[in-house]
């Protein structure tokens, strides 16, 4: 029974962990100076700076220890943006402004995908839900948003394949490529499931802070396998409720 | 041990009748529910932790009655559906087993340690930082499971858990089952994974027909699909 990567190709960036200085350095940093990079190289089309933003986030890389081809990958599937828009500014304002705008996409984007390869999705979201806090009075759900956020990151895969499985039905029964004919049974099949995680997401009671009067039992889960690590582990609660 | 009363519950969806008036009192360790599609099964098993709500009638888990107790219901009923996939709702594999103790606000360490004895269980804990979807699937209906088992629920009810697998993994899953100390109620069409079951209940057209021992309950089930 192994990992089957059949739907890794419509994955999102996942955590790579690590003891690096850029592990370690708390999820709220990483996050603050994501947003200030974002902010910053905004306002600016120096090459200078925006060279020596991408330099450093090339070195975060390495700081990090993650391999070269982690950055060319996050680039790459970007190329078919990348070139219109070099093409489009160089033709209608100027070269220079062309490749700045190109440097600063690949530089935002290669920051985040650091950001996400160094911290773990819940240790992100924690963050973000300690961020959102204030915002309560707002109307703000700070849990809701986190929960929104998680099923973005776990879906996009998931919704990947099931556009992977439409494509091949759809070409086993002789059609071509036909965006209408894949986004139409794509949606209906993604409207269904979203109400199966609905479901799920009531069944394991994590939809909603708010806790009915009656106490939950004491979550010790179940009796460790023989052998296994989890023997050690201290006796379960008793099974009565 | 959960006790279960089901009163004359009817579920209506629309002008659709799924369950015509279905009285049962389930206090067996492992039931097992078998119908054809549309038979009212997978609505009967939605009912017992309060995911569908009855249209008349009550379901009542251990005195809660599910229309008025909910959440208290799905910590007590735990549920495990018939793809995992739409169940996992984490990017990574301790990530989604944590998910159900969210609501308990317990200290990280405790929490930590729960995860790491439901994972050992299910001999997942070398795939703990490893992204859901690259699971193969018994190892997602595995995972299905531990977060389903996470907050000790004392009754999980399963909803055709071997429908999507290979012969391999539903074997492994059906064991899974058979070794659970939890009180067990088993959606399925799957006759080989109950015949240890304690009680089986046959539905058709909203409606248990047969309501026996395995052997007794499977035969008349098997004579009535011919």
């Amino acid at each position: 029974m192994s990992p089957t990567p059949s739907s890794e190709s419509h994955a999102p960036a996942r955590t790579r962990p690590g003891r690096s200085p850029l592990h370690r350095m708390p999820a709220g940093i990483k996050l603050l100076v994501l947003a200030a990079a974002g902010t910053g190289l905004a306002f600016t089309t120096s090459l200078w700076v925006l060279g020596g933003a991408l330099a450093l986030t090339g070195a975060g890389y390495a700081i990090a220890r993650q391999p070269v081809r982690r950055l060319f990958g996050v680039i790459r599937p970007m190329i078919w943006l990348l070139v219109p828009i070099f093409l489009v500014q160089g033709f209608m304002e100027s070269w220079i402004l062309a490749v700045a705008i190109v440097t600063r996409i690949i530089t935002l984007v290669a920051l985040a995908q650091l950001v996400t390869l160094t911290t773990p999705s819940d240790t992100m979201i924690a963050v973000i839900t300690r961020a959102l806090t204030p915002f309560r009075v707002f109307g703000v759900h700070p849990g809701k948003v986190a929960l929104a956020i998680s099923l973005a990151l776990r879906f996009l895969p998931v919704i990947g394949g099931l556009a992977q499985e439409v494509r091949d039905a759809q070409r086993a029964r002789g059609l071509g490529h036909n965006p209408l004919a894949l986004a139409l049974p794509l949606l209906i099949r993604t409207l269904r499931m979203a109400g199966d995680v609905t479901d799920a997401i009531e069944a394991r009671s994590g939809g909603d802070d708010d806790e009915d009067a009656a106490p939950a039992r004491t979550p010790v889960p179940v009796t460790p396998r023989a052998g296994s690590a989890a023997a050690s582990s201290p006796a379960p609660a008793p099974r009565s409720s | 041990m959960t006790t279960i009363e089901v009163t004359d519950v009817v579920k209506r969806f629309e002008s659709f009748e799924a369950l015509k008036g279905v009285s049962v009192t389930l206090a067996e360790k492992r039931i097992g529910v078998v119908g054809s599609n549309g038979s009212g099964k997978s609505t009967f098993a939605r009912l017992l932790n309060g995911l569908v709500l009855p249209t008349r009638g009550s379901v009542v888990v251990d005195g809660l009655d599910t229309a008025k107790a909910g959440k208290a219901i799905r910590r007590r009923v735990g549920f495990v559906f018939q793809n995992p996939d739409n169940q996992i709702v984490f990017p990574v594999v301790e990530e989604d087993v944590a998910f159900g103790l969210k609501g308990l606000k317990l200290p990280r360490d405790e929490r930590e340690s729960l995860v790491d004895t439901v994972l050992s269980r299910y001999g997942l804990e070398h795939l703990r930082q490893q992204p859901a979807h690259t699971l193969s699937g018994g190892q997602k209906q595995l995972l299905a499971i531990a977060g389903a088992l996470i907050t000790n629920p004392a009754c999980v009810v399963f909803d055709e858990p071997t429908t999507l697998l290979d012969l391999r993994n539903a074997r492994m899953i059906a064991r899974t089952i058979r070794e659970m100390e939890q009180t067990v109620i088993v959606v399925t069409h799957d006759l080989a994974l109950l015949n240890e079951f304690d009680r089986v209940l046959v539905f058709d057209e909203g409606r248990i027909l047969v309501d026996d021992a395995p052997s007794a309950a499977l035969a008349r089930y098997v004579e009535r699909m011919q």
